[in-house]
């Protein structure tokens, strides 16, 4: 719009010889405009950052008791009339006595330390009054038997778990009235615990064996950890890591500067691209198809995962590979050439370390994808249910294991709330995973990208 | 008109370093270089001038085979470097380049130390057996880019630190640290003030006692400061080749002329 076709004095255009201390209209609504543009940008903003504080702080509240675990300290005598009838320390026949047979040692502990204490409830029998311990401590004390058969015949003090209603009683999650309405607890059992607390035998220390436990059977929710589903997750990320990050980047390296550009290069080009967008439970299914039907390896193996999860992670790390390779300028490579450096010279000098910083943070947030991914891992089984932690790389890749995706997904699915706890707390565990991923990319990238 | 020194344009019986005949180029379809048949004497600056997309940069690129790289790319004709086809089945391109070197428009250093800039084509090709004799190049490579004095405190900066024509003057000696018997420079000054561009223009004219020296630019003053033998390219054709003295004051074609004195173009 010229001076020549705008009248001078239009109501709307600008004026001639207008002050400029006035808007006119016509500015008046462009800054209007502008204003709500930004109003609704900061809108946009506010309601993103509240979902993610929202997320963030109901997975803590729900999570973070997870962290800590009641424990009841009991001087157990190890009974040799019981555990050692023979009396010859043959461990064969010590390990013939089953859990049962430790159970009543630990029945008679507990009632001695309610004796001790003065903490007898009416009404609680010496049977009732042990099931504040947990089902899973007589294997814990059968385990430290067989490990030291010589303590057999002394009293030994162990931290054993309380039963997971108890734990939650301590957690605010059980109270007197919902006990009230409990098969598994009475309120007489919550008072006595109450009153074990106060003479220090009932303690909540810090929950290290959610780390390092396995998963406990639907019934023993105190038990249960993230031991093998750690386990399972790192030996997955190993395998991709050192499946996709030398397939995916000399992938890159060959489409982006030896292919030549042709029809097959761009189909190629194109089906890369749509396969980063495939649903990951196709990737499940083929995973199922190929490496389990056919080449026969074994179910809820990390090494399936792992396979699976790197088909899923290449496109990732290809696209991101072939950007960073992109933006490096054609300068250098012209330069490198240009004083007789082979292309492969060129490339493998010059253009992959400047690439680098890109290609890195590509791979991680890659793996940081396949990480979190549950679906295909539903599908080859990592689901399942396992107490045994894997062997150590590289036959445990091939060991049942499990993932921390998984097992949040395997606790939600379990009837008894404590697991709603430990599935948030195992969120967690994955999230600080997943910032320490985050961080090394960003520090990998820093490292990298101070060489000027 | 020109301040070229008219006095030093005799040029002698020197013989013939690069020697094109009929050399086409295409570009896909297009027909980018028509029948361009030349001779580059050794020990001389040529200096091609012309109107933008004349296909002056493109003939210079096809003569240390930089158009290798571009896949539409398509080359007839023969260029022989001393009675050689260069565009043999059985010449390598990296051979070839390590005796053809190349100066770009943009300065473009590697982001990397100044001493490893230099010192990177002497080790892909393997000319220093040991650490002092690859310092020695180093040295003597920079000397001969004229900046050795303002860099020898600092090799192991960074080369992308340095100014517009600090970076270019690097590259030179990064060029001439291979040992080049020619240098292709592709409008070498274009990026650089006038300063840095006086001291690009004296170097060039010290490189020229070793080296056969191509230099493609869009300044006719700085072709006639420079060059001793002028080619005047328009429109993909080699209109005129010469000694920069007669095609700057005396010119054959009437293209020519029209373009110095600034008609066309």
């Amino acid at each position: 719009m010229t001076d020549f076709t705008s009248s001078p004095t239009g109501a709307n255009g600008r004026r001639r010889g207008g002050s400029l201390l006035e808007l006119d209209a016509r500015t008046k609504r462009r800054n209007a405009s502008e204003a709500r543009f930004r109003l609704m940008g900061v809108i946009a903003v506010s309601i993103g950052v509240i979902a993610l504080i929202g997320l963030l702080s109901s997975i803590l509240m729900n999570g973070a008791s997870s962290f800590r675990q009641t424990y009841i300290t009991l001087n157990v005598f190890l009974d040799p009339a019981k555990l050692d009838k023979a009396g010859d320390g043959d461990l064969e026949k010590i390990a013939k006595v089953t859990t049962f047979g430790y159970a009543p040692l630990i029945q008679k502990a507990m009632e001695a330390a309610i004796k001790e204490n003065g903490a007898a409830v009416d009404g609680l029998n010496a049977k009732k009054a042990a099931e504040l311990i947990s089902k899973e401590a007589p294997a814990d004390l059968r385990r430290f038997v067989l490990a030291n058969p010589d303590k057999i015949g002394e009293t030994v003090e162990f931290s054993l778990l309380a039963a997971g209603r108890i734990d939650g009683y301590f957690k605010g999650r059980v109270t007197m009235e919902s006990a009230q309405l409990d098969r598994n607890i009475s309120p007489e059992q919550l008072m006595l615990a109450d009153k074990l607390k106060q003479a220090g035998v009932l303690q909540i220390k810090f929950n290290w064996a959610f780390f390092t436990a396995p998963d406990a059977s639907d019934t023993r929710p105190e038990a249960a950890g993230l031991g093998v589903a750690i386990l399972g997750s790192i030996y997955m990320m190993l395998i991709v890591l050192c499946l996709s990050l030398p397939l995916g980047v000399a992938a890159s390296i060959y489409l982006e500067e030896f292919a030549p550009q042709n029809r097959w290069t761009d189909l190629i080009e194109v089906n890369i691209s749509n396969l980063a967008a495939v649903p990951s439970i196709v990737f499940g299914i083929l995973g199922l198809a190929i490496f389990i039907n056919i080449a026969g390896l074994p179910q809820s193996a990390p090494v399936v995962g792992g396979l699976v999860l790197t088909l899923m992670t290449l496109p990732t790390i290809i696209i991101a590979t072939r950007a960073a390779l992109k933006a490096v300028p054609p300068s250098i490579r012209d330069a490198a050439l240009g004083i007789g450096a082979s292309k492969m010279q060129s490339v493998f000098h010059h253009v992959l370390p400047l690439a680098m910083p890109g290609i890195l943070t590509g791979t991680i947030i890659g793996l940081a994808q396949a990480l979190g991914e549950t679906a295909p891992l539903l599908l080859i089984g990592m689901v399942a249910f396992v107490r045994e932690y894997p062997a150590s790389p590289p036959e445990g890749f091939f060991d049942p294991a499990s993932a921390l995706p998984v097992q949040v997904y395997n606790w939600t699915t379990r009837g008894d709330p404590a697991f709603v706890e430990r599935a948030s707390g195992a969120i967690i565990v994955l999230l600080v995973f997943l910032v320490i991923m985050n961080i090394a990319a960003i520090m990998l990238r820093r490292r990298f990208e101070r060489r000027w | 008109m020109y301040d070229a020194p008219s006095l030093e344009k005799t040029v002698d019986q020197k013989s013939t370093k690069i020697a094109a005949k009929d050399v086409q180029v295409y570009y896909g379809n297009t027909h980018a270089i028509k029948d361009v048949n030349v001779d580059l004497l050794d020990k001389t600056v040529t200096a091609f001038i012309g109107p933008s997309g004349c296909g002056k940069s493109t003939f210079l690129r096809c003569l240390n085979r930089m158009n290798d790289t571009i896949d539409v790319c398509r080359v007839e004709g023969d260029i022989l470097l001393d009675g050689e086809d260069i565009y043999d089945k059985r010449v390598d391109p990296v051979q070839l380049r390590a005796k053809v070197g190349m100066v770009f428009q943009k300065p473009n250093p590697f982001p990397k130390s100044i001493y490893d800039n230099v010192a990177y084509g002497p080790r892909i090709h393997g000319l220093a057996r040991n650490k002092a004799e690859l310092d020695e190049i180093v040295e003597k490579s920079l000397r001969r880019g004229a900046i050795w004095d303002e860099v020898k405190d600092r090799l192991d900066a960074p080369g992308t630190g340095l100014s517009g024509g600090q970076q270019q003057r690097l590259c030179i000696a990064r060029a001439v640290a291979t040992e080049p018997e020619v240098l292709l420079m592709d409008e070498p000054c274009s990026a650089l003030d006038p300063i840095a561009t006086a001291q690009v223009e004296e170097l060039i004219d010290e490189l020229r006692e070793q080296y056969s020296v191509v230099i493609v630019t869009h300044s006719m003053q700085q072709a006639a400061r420079v060059s001793q033998k002028t080619a005047f390219f328009h429109l993909g054709n080699l209109v005129e080749y010469g000694d920069t003295t007669q095609i700057f004051t005396n010119p054959v074609d009437p293209r020519t002329e029209s373009y110095i004195t600034g008609r066309i173009g």
